[in-house]
């Protein structure tokens, strides 16, 4: 699977990051051994493979939990209390930001700018764009709980 | 404009447009067309929904468009649990509703506006030819597509676009150095990655009018004989990428890009590649490195990506919006173009109002408006109705600005002057909950986790800035000494803007907030 993943984009200009975003995209995260499978497709060192994989924010090195939440704490949603968030979640729900719960069921991110800055604090929930996170929506996403700004 | 669909609506089914804008779909957009869908279905109402961007009013999102004869009817916000009470108004012949604002075009929000770039964009229906040419799309390619390269250049070049990413250059003299770079390969790169907090006119576009982007691209190909063009997108815009991703394959299918444009004779041809997450790609070096498939380190320049750029061929690397404004600038002419704005600022500015702000969204206007305008007329104030106390211009790198700039007007130079920048027009709004000696430590932080790491002033700079910060808000404020300095170094020894304009955030809020780095202002707050 691995392979036919790597086979099938090294022939791209700069298939580097395609083929990484491909192997995240169908096994969670870039496996240790795909490194050398990709050096050798593309003709660059292991080094510069495993460079460009730490390089970049998006790629893991283990799997996700089950739910991953990346949310934004740049200025825009800053201002709307983001901080909070984070505070709330450590202190409320034992979810320390950029970790994955124990039970392995949620994984908490931060990242910079998902371009809803009118409406923030904003939140990648399983890839879904979510404006105007609050408390009561991240109860719901820790507790496994279905809530009405989540569907859709 | 909205008479054109009128005309094409007085028999049944009623026409309403929901967007399928990333913002709109945030606050519920999917849920309201499912909504008005059952709902629709329930009355035996023949209702069709085009999926269109977003006008802009992000506050008003989902908003909810009828086609009537007099024009497009807007509702806002609306949820789905509004749905009913709108089918009970007949919201569908424009009927009055409490969620209901008139006219779409008469909200002073939006008709105070000089829309050029986006003058399409939440009108049209993103993913139809037809709806895009009927508006106007493709006039400026055929134009030029009839022209010399050098002409086409020397049209961009009189319309004193600068470059809309941040650093304002003027495009026309990219492009001339490229089309003057003799090569058997030339390439055009879109950099879509739109990192900066407060952003997101490129994404609005891209979902909203993403065959404008694609006709610009091909323009600055035929200009300089470049055949290939990459669209860098930041993987934070999953819903661009969908929407765009799938305009590439329908310009495709009907020739507009492939070998042949429009059966010019002329190639070119169009792939979008997805970033991942790294600030530092919105510097143009670095995004071409990570488009090679490396680690996206910073070259240092010369050469100029103009004449090593991809693969170390001629590239024209441009902002979204620079590219995006070019056809029209291509079809009204340089002139009508630069008639817009002031001083050395051309033509108009999509400007982003972002953060703390009661009416957010997208405001395009041409040059010159105030801040004060833009944050108090348009953006109605606080959203938490607290009072205002700074506002932060240009993204991570800008300036901090207290209530007394805020007669400074959005024109590049007026920025310099005040020491900040507009960067790529994105504008924060912050309340009085604000403390600027915690801002000016995060923008420490933010420029150690984005650095590249190729230049020490940034890579060390960065997290010096940080820790000697935390001294400060601990109480030892005189290392704000050594703050200075070192922003100093910064300044004058990194190589690219990310290490260089760090210093900016920071010592504008030692500038205009010293309040918030005294002792005494810290023990009151913790």
């Amino acid at each position: 699977m691995a392979s036919q993943i790597v086979n099938e984009l090294k022939y791209l200009e700069g298939a580097t990051l395609p083929i990484l975003h491909a192997l995240q995209e169908n096994f969670g995260y870039v496996d240790r051994r795909a490194v050398p499978m990709i050096a050798d497709a593309l003709n660059m060192s292991k080094a510069e493979i495993y460079g460009a994989i730490t390089f970049y924010h998006d790629f893991r090195e283990a799997p996700a939990g089950k739910r991953v939440v990346k949310l934004c704490r740049a200025e825009a949603c800053q201002s709307m209390g983001c901080e909070d968030l984070v505070h709330y979640l450590e202190t409320k729900q034992g979810i320390k930001i950029d970790s994955t719960s124990p039970s392995g069921h949620l994984t908490v991110e931060t990242v910079y700018c998902l371009g809803n800055c009118a409406l923030g604090p904003a939140a990648l929930i399983d890839g879904a764009l979510v404006g105007r996170v609050d408390k009561e929506l991240l109860d719901a996403v820790c507790a496994e709980r279905p809530h009405e700004r989540m569907e859709g | 404009m909205s008479g054109w669909k009128g005309d094409k609506m007085t028999t049944s089914p009623i026409t309403i447009y929901i967007p399928r804008d990333a913002a709109a779909l945030s606050v519920g957009a999917e849920r309201v067309v499912k909504a008005m869908q059952d709902e629709a279905k329930k009355r035996g109402v023949d209702l069709k929904i085009i999926r269109n961007g977003s006008r802009g009013m992000l506050w008003l999102e989902p908003l909810v468009e009828v086609v009537t004869a007099k024009g497009r009817v807007a509702y806002g916000p609306v949820t789905q649990k509004d749905v009913v009470s709108l089918f009970d108004e007949k919201f569908f012949n424009g009927g009055a509703h409490a969620l209901g604002h008139g006219l779409t075009e008469e909200i002073p929000f939006f008709k105070n506006q000089e829309r050029l770039t986006f003058q399409r964009v939440g009108m049209i229906d993103p993913l139809s030819l037809d709806d895009y040419i009927a508006h106007g799309g493709f006039v400026g390619l055929k134009k030029a597509l009839a022209m010399t390269g050098a002409d086409i250049v020397q049209t961009v070049t009189d319309s004193g676009l600068r470059g809309r990413g941040g650093a304002g250059f003027p495009t026309g003299i990219k492009w001339k150095t490229v089309l003057n770079t003799h090569d058997e390969q030339k390439y055009i790169v879109c950099n879509a990655d739109e990192g900066d907090s407060g952003t997101f006119a490129d994404r609005m576009l891209m979902e909203g009018d993403p065959f404008t982007l694609i006709e610009g691209m091909i323009i600055a190909g035929v200009a300089v004989g470049a055949t290939k063009g990459y669209v860098y997108l930041r993987s934070e815009y999953p819903n661009a990428h969908k929407i765009f991703g799938e305009a590439i394959q329908i310009a495709k299918k009907a020739g507009w890009l492939g070998k042949s444009v429009n059966g010019s004779g002329k190639a070119f041809d169009l792939e979008v590649r997805l970033g991942a997450g790294a600030y530092i790609c919105g510097e143009e070096t670095s995004l071409l490195e990570s488009l090679e498939g490396k680690r996206a380190i910073v070259r240092a320049k010369p050469p100029l990506p103009a004449i090593k750029g991809l693969f170390g061929k001629p590239t024209i690397i441009n902002n979204v919006m620079s590219l995006a404004t070019v056809p029209w600038i291509m079809a009204n002419g340089a002139k009508a173009y630069a008639d817009y704005g002031m001083g050395r600022s051309r033509g108009t500015l999509p400007i982003q109002l972002a953060g703390n702000i009661k009416r957010g969204g997208l405001i395009e206007k041409a040059f010159g408006v105030t801040l004060k305008d833009v944050i108090e007329t348009y953006g109605g104030g606080t959203a938490s109705g607290r009072p205002f106390r700074a506002v932060q211009v240009g993204g991570p790198l800008g300036a901090y600005f207290p209530a007394s700039l805020l007669d400074t007007p959005l024109d590049y130079e007026a920025f310099a002057a005040k020491k900040g920048m507009l960067g790529h027009g994105g504008i924060v709004v912050f309340d009085d909950r604000i403390d600027l000696a915690r801002q000016a430590r995060f923008a420490f932080e933010f420029c150690a986790k984005e650095s590249c790491g190729k230049c020490t002033p940034c890579r060390i700079g960065a997290v010096r800035g940080q820790e000697t910060m935390d001294q400060v808000i601990a109480g030892e404020t005189a290392k704000l000494g050594l703050v200075k300095e070192l922003c100093t170094l910064m300044t004058d020894a990194s190589l690219c803007a990310m290490g260089g304009l760090t210093p900016i955030p920071v010592i504008s809020a030692l500038e205009h907030f010293p309040e918030d780095f005294k002792p005494a202002h810290k023990l009151a707050a913790e």
